[in-house]
């Protein structure tokens, strides 16, 4: 990029099934206002506004052009990203991009879902092939299931290991005061829960959850006058998947995936080669526990069919060496459009040491993120302390 | 700018009321096969970005650039989907050029009106809460701004009936447009009435199709061909939502995305160096609005200056030469057809509806209704 992108504000709305006191706009400016505190910023300081949400979730068409009372795009450029469960992180790439191009200074980005107002899980059985798939209606669950049957029979992984990552989701949620899902449970719980569709049992399921999160990015000089701990956007890579390329949900595949190529292309543009050493902290996106398990391996962490075998020693724990989803991650709270913001603001916090209770217990240089979404498509983002050359 | 960039090449199917026979993704292969062909650009070695511009809810799909992921060349790469106006796609397309993340980009709007009911998707446009259960459309939106604007300005029924009839003969001489015809004013202004003083021939009709452009970096251009058509200007803005929060005779959005974009191209006197205009007609009126939005003539004087001739085909300002939306375009390719007509004017490749000599031209898409996103780009023959 020509320029120098950093994160100099961010913010989020406190997550929950039922937010009945506002509506989608009055939603999204609570972590709008959130934002602009902590950037120490006004409206008159923004010069750009960019959201993220799917409009089919809540059946609004051009929700951006009704946020504007809420996003503060009155009066300013702009525009709506739809990328699926990716589009938090697209709007950020977005964002960035915007900043690089040196027509934009600081630009906010928004991303967000209101989830009690439609039926997602329905919706999202649209998402397939109106000839060819939608017959299936599996939507997300269904998909999950197929590719942690696939797991577990390849590699002998339990149940109870997706029942680890489970637990260790929302111990790490009663962390953070901003997650959904704050749930002091056991292995057993997870196990005891309802199967909704063999062997995903509910806990093993991200929450349908109502919330917002919204960035400011900023140019290189914006970021040192203004900002005490801007968070560098080293690098950002996006791959999308063919829907009927989907055979790969056998986890042995030798096929290239949308999550081994992105990692591959974003390692090598920052040089990276043991990922385990080189990022202090992973927040990544993982709908049902099966999918953090798998990311573990198709972002480098371990081998593959080793995956299974971090979270039974603990590597992947708050105070682990690799430590993934310290705030909770997505299985405890999904707000979908902003979910993948979310992955980068709780990263950017771990990097400013500004995580409060679920800050891990280590300097924190490097973070990578990881978005998910549409027939398994990705964005990654590399985030840093320093700038050095 | 520091950097450049410009238009490669265009592709647009021929508007249709009804592609029974194409999906939207076979409509989308078509214009992406074209475009490559046309520009002997390959997907896997020279186009680094794809945005595709489409609303879920006119494609029946969530997240519907799922359905073109194969066809845009997203498979494994990189690939976005914006919901907006497709104008915002070149926007946006040009922005990650400049940013010097991406080198070539490949753009695509798509949209079957005829698979669903315009008046149900518009609807849902209105927030849920105060608006939408009053049972607002575009149309009756529109209705509304056009009282207001007449009003305000005293724009009379029949400068606005003839933009109906030069748009409707100029997409007669456009092979894309299925819409054109030679009407007379008098049968403009006895029209059907849809929403008072809006009649069936000032709405831009139900259209399918789809097009295809191509942006690229200065270097990339320059090997593609040595025409193409530069992005000198960009700007952007939104306007409110609620129509009581918005004088419906003016266009503070338009005025100031244009104001950004002629800063960008660095147009001091744009009504003198601007020769060419194709701009969003989603009713009639809406022309008369955007050219004084645009600053190409004074506020109110937009029925006038199409009164004159200046905006006609061979006038001192053609506007809409293409025949505008009113010719037949679907919705939100709107926007894209609107630079992709601009883009071949310039490149002189307009085939029957070329105006001479054209050096810069502007293009204009709006989102929402009443135009509360406006979107401004403009184009020239020589780069800056």
């Amino acid at each position: 990029m020509k320029r120098q992108v950093a994160i100099v504000g961010g913010g989020q709305t406190y997550h929950a099934s039922r937010r009945h006191d506002v509506n989608q706009v009055e939603l999204v400016n609570e972590a709008v206002r959130a934002a602009l505190a902590d950037a120490q910023m006004t409206m008159d300081d923004i010069d750009a506004v960019l959201v993220g949400n799917m409009e089919f979730f809540e059946g609004c068409h051009m929700t951006d052009c009704w946020l504007v009372d809420g996003s503060g795009a009155y009066g300013k450029p702009g525009l709506k990203i739809t990328t699926g469960g990716t589009v938090g992180a697209t709007i950020v790439v977005a964002g960035a991009h915007h900043v690089a191009s040196g027509l934009f200074d600081r630009v906010l980005c928004i991303g967000f879902e209101k989830q009690e107002e439609g039926d997602t899980s329905a919706i999202l059985s649209a998402v397939a092939h109106p000839l060819f798939g939608r017959s299936l209606a599996g939507a997300a669950t269904g998909y999950f299931a197929m590719l942690a049957a696939s797991y577990m029979h390849a590699y002998g992984a339990k149940e109870e290991h997706a029942a680890m990552v489970a637990v260790k989701a929302r111990q790490n949620a009663r962390k953070n005061a901003y997650a959904h899902l704050k749930l002091d449970i056991s292995v057993e719980d997870v196990l005891n829960s309802r199967m909704l569709a063999y062997p995903l049992h509910l806990l093993d399921m991200c929450p349908i959850s109502n919330g917002a999160c919204a960035l400011i990015l900023a140019d290189e000089q914006t970021a040192r006058d203004r900002c005490q701990k801007p968070v560098w956007i080293r690098a950002a890579e996006t791959a999308h998947n063919e829907q009927f390329e989907l055979d790969w949900r056998d986890v042995t595949t030798t096929k290239p995936i949308f999550s081994r190529v992105c990692a591959g292309r974003l390692y090598k543009k920052l040089g990276v080669d043991d990922p385990a050493t080189f990022f202090d902290v992973f927040e990544v996106y993982e709908p049902a526990t099966w999918a953090e398990i798998i990311w573990y391996e198709d972002l480098g962490l371990c081998g593959p069919g080793e995956g299974f075998r971090l979270v039974e020693e603990g590597k992947t724990e708050i105070g682990g060496p690799m430590p993934v989803n310290p705030s909770g991650g997505v299985l405890s709270t999904n707000c979908i459009g902003a979910s993948a913001m979310l992955r980068i603001w709780e990263a950017a916090l771990q990097i400013r040491g500004d995580a409060g209770e679920h800050q891990v217990p280590k300097d924190v240089n490097w973070a990578l993120t990881t978005a998910y979404g549409g027939t398994n498509w990705t964005v990654m983002t590399a985030l840093s302390r320093q700038w050095e050359e | 700018m520091a950097d450049r960039v410009a238009i490669v090449g265009v592709a647009q199917t021929r508007f249709s009321p009804r592609r029974a026979d194409a999906s939207y993704a076979e409509l989308a292969y078509e214009v992406i096969e074209r475009v490559l062909a046309e520009t002997g650009l390959e997907i896997e070695r020279d186009i680094d970005n794809t945005i595709s511009c489409s609303h879920d809810i006119w494609d029946g799909q969530t997240i519907s650039n799922i359905g073109i992921t194969d066809v845009i060349g997203g498979h494994l790469r990189t690939e976005e989907k914006m919901a907006m106006d497709g104008a915002t796609a070149v926007y946006y397309g040009a922005i990650g050029i400049l940013s010097g993340e991406f080198d070539c980009t490949l753009l695509l709007a798509h949209t079957k009106m005829s698979q669903t009911n315009r008046n149900v998707v518009n609807n849902v446009a209105f927030d849920p809460v105060y608006t939408r259960l009053l049972g607002f459309d575009y149309t009756s939106a529109a209705a509304l701004q056009a009282r207001r604007y007449m009003h305000v300005y005293g724009i009379s029924a029949e400068q606005v009936a003839r933009v109906v009839v030069k748009n409707l003969g100029n997409a007669v001489r456009n092979p894309a447009a299925f819409h054109g015809q030679r009407v007379s004013l008098d049968e403009v202004l006895s029209a059907p009435v849809v929403a008072d003083p809006i009649r069936v021939l000032d709405i831009a009709p139900d259209a399918d199709g789809a097009v295809a452009l191509i942006l690229a970096s200065e270097e990339k251009a320059r090997a593609v061909l040595d025409t193409p058509a530069w992005v000198l200007g960009l700007g952007a803005c939104y306007d409110a939502h609620y129509l009581g929060d918005r004088d419906l005779a003016e266009c503070m959005a338009l005025e100031r995305a244009a104001g950004m974009a002629y800063r960008m191209a660095g147009l001091s006197d744009p009504r003198r160096q601007i020769d060419l205009v194709e701009l969003g007609d989603e009713f009639a009126y809406q022309e008369l609005l955007w050219l004084e939005g645009l600053g190409l003539c004074e506020r109110g004087g937009g029925g006038r200056l199409t009164e004159s001739g200046a905006t006609a085909i061979d006038g001192a300002l053609p506007v809409n030469p293409s025949g505008g939306l009113l010719g037949g375009v679907p919705a939100n390719v709107a926007g894209l057809n609107r630079v992709a007509e601009a883009a071949l004017q310039i490149m002189g490749r307009a085939d029957g509806h070329q105006s001479p000599g054209v050096e810069i031209a502007v293009a204009q898409g709006h989102s929402g209704f009443c135009g509360q996103h406006h979107c401004v780009v403009v184009l020239g023959k020589e780069p800056r």
